[in-house]
């Protein structure tokens, strides 16, 4: 559905995008990651049409969106950064004019409305003046008008910054339910929505496309990835260490903890390896009297600084 | 096309009405043109029963007052990111331009409309030339439209509502002005009278006075007509080249 091909942008100084290029298909969910001020933004809303690119194309359910802007936005739900709308209308009347631009009129207009006000929970403050509004509510008026036309295409640029936990939950659940029909992208940089939310992640840092691939392939960049943490209820953790470091795959053996009822180990596998199946069988050969065993998923939040951060040593100021 | 100009122009007009805005700017247009009719033009003394004391001063009141209007048609949708909202919906630019214009020409007429128990007062005191008037009228809502479309274009260059203000109120200084001594004799000395008469046409005040002498001339509607296009047109341009930036 969305097609993007060395897409650049450049302001005065700055490339704020740099030769970009991926694509989302209908029943993606693309996460954006990337620290702030890595491009995200301003991919976004080259996407929706809001900046033009300095160089690359971009293309929307297989048209040039410069060939055919109008035709691009109305395929398109677009939450902006901060979800901007006028602080004098209320939610009803503001997705009212959404409903009159995006082409509605009549009962399905009206239908339009109370549904998507329904589904994000506006009914309660559906008459308040939005500049009165809290900013989560403020948010959902975002999400709302972003929404209201069932897009094919629905692009949020940190739809759950501001709002509390249960908030975030509906968030995603609600993207989640729409996932399936639609091509979507978000940006985020709560690493923690990745797992549940996206089927893919894209890593953007200074401009540039770091990776593009599943979270699950991005959780295995982290150090931690296959990470065996083992608990064992007594102290001295030397002779277990000196051990550990002789089996094969294990590339070092940290201490987390460690008092006079037991101790903590952390196992780091050599990139690639699973050793939490050795780890188990060495302990049970030793009889060493295991109170803990946890194989690490990895740590999205790791696998993200491992990344971004080898980028800042290599990349060009 | 006009379906979009509408919803534009409906949530304008709401907008207007839903802030202050709307009751300031009438109340102070009101009592700004009592001000004007009353002391600085002296009606009374002049003891003719016109409304030249009213008119006369439109284009000065305009001159702040219409800036005030304009000064937040673009600027604050820049401010507030909601520019990036409207331009990612399926809608033109000069359908956003023509809808805030045409909201904001249809409040100045309101706010001119109200104005109606000067011309009651007039009429009970002696036998004014209704035709006069009512030309006068339509010569002054085409000048609130010149401004207008001046403010929103300038408006749009800036999110700074400031500077939209003075911009809009100095470019509209030029325009009334530009029959006047004080700007042509800074020209006639050295340009050729070609440019100097260009100029000296551009002026609001001769236009206008030539509406409200009662003689809508084609070329005085053409003029106010063609200003406002050049301007509005000019206010497309800003937004498609600018962008949100």
């Amino acid at each position: 559905m969305i097609e993007i091909r060395h897409l650049t942008k450049r302001f005065r100084w700055i490339k704020a995008v740099d030769d970009i290029s991926f694509e989302v298909n209908r029943g993606e969910v693309l996460g954006f990651l990337g620290p702030n001020g890595a491009g995200k933004s301003t991919t976004m809303k080259m996407i929706t049409g809001f900046l033009s690119p300095t160089a690359g194309f971009i293309t929307i359910a297989g048209r040039p969106l410069r060939q055919d802007p109008l035709a691009a936005k109305r395929r398109i739900g677009y939450l902006p950064e901060g979800a901007p709308a006028w602080p004098d209308m209320t939610p009803e009347s503001f997705l009212g004019f959404i409903a009159g631009i995006r082409g509605f009129s009549g009962a399905e207009r009206r239908r339009r409305i109370e549904a998507t006000i329904e589904r994000v929970h506006l009914g309660p403050v559906r008459h308040q003046p939005i500049e009165t509004l809290s900013k989560g509510f403020k948010r959902r008026v975002g999400l709302a008008q972003a929404i209201l036309h069932d897009p094919e295409i629905l692009i949020m640029d940190e739809p759950t910054d501001g709002l509390d936990p249960n908030q975030k939950q509906e968030v995603r659940a609600l993207i989640r339910d729409m996932a399936a029909d639609k091509a979507i992208i978000l940006s985020t940089h709560i690493l923690e929505e990745v797992r549940p939310v996206c089927t893919r992640v894209a890593v953007i840092a200074r401009g540039r496309l770091l990776a593009d691939e599943s979270p699950a392939a991005f959780e295995a960049r982290s150090r931690l990835h296959n990470a065996v943490t083992l608990t064992l209820a007594r102290p001295d953790p030397g002779p277990v260490r000196q051990a550990l470091g002789l089996l094969g795959g294990v590339a070092g053996v940290d201490t987390l903890a460690e008092d006079a009822s037991g101790c903590t180990l952390r196992i780091l596998p050599q990139p690639g390896q699973v050793i939490a199946a050795a780890v188990g069988r060495l302990a049970q050969e030793q009889g060493w009297p295991v109170a803990g065993l946890f194989v690490d998923r990895g740590h999205l939040e790791e696998a993200f600084r491992v990344l971004t951060t080898r980028s800042d040593t290599r990349g060009e100021a | 096309m006009l379906r979009n100009i509408r919803m534009i122009f409906r949530r304008e007009m709401g907008g207007y009405f839903a802030t202050p805005i709307a009751y300031v700017f009438l109340v102070i247009f009101l009592f700004l043109s009592g001000i004007f009719t009353f002391y600085v033009g002296n009606f009374f003394e002049r003891e003719q029963a016109d409304l030249y004391a009213f008119f006369s001063h439109h284009p000065w009141l305009y001159l702040f007052l219409i800036p005030a209007l304009t000064m937040r048609l673009w600027a604050e949708e820049r401010k507030t990111g909601s520019i990036e909202l409207l331009f990612t919906l399926p809608l033109r630019p000069v359908e956003a331009v023509l809808g805030k214009f045409l909201a904001a020409w249809c409040f100045t007429a309101l706010a001119l409309a109200l104005t109606f128990p000067l011309w009651l007062m007039v009429a009970s005191l002696g036998q004014p030339d209704h035709g006069v008037i009512l030309a006068s009228y339509i010569g002054s809502l085409f000048l609130a439209g010149g401004f207008l479309a001046i403010g929103s274009c300038l408006s749009a260059l800036t999110r700074n509502q400031v500077i939209a203000f003075v911009l809009a109120a100095t470019v509209g200084l030029g325009f009334i002005l530009s029959g006047h001594a004080m700007v042509l004799d800074f020209f006639s000395g050295w340009a050729p009278t070609l440019v100097v008469d260009t100029i000296a046409s551009f002026s609001f005040l001769t236009h206008f006075e030539a509406i409200t002498k009662g003689v809508i001339d084609l070329a005085d509607v053409i003029y106010f007509g063609s200003l406002m296009a050049f301007w509005l047109f000019a206010n497309v341009v800003v937004l498609d080249s600018r962008g949100g930036d």
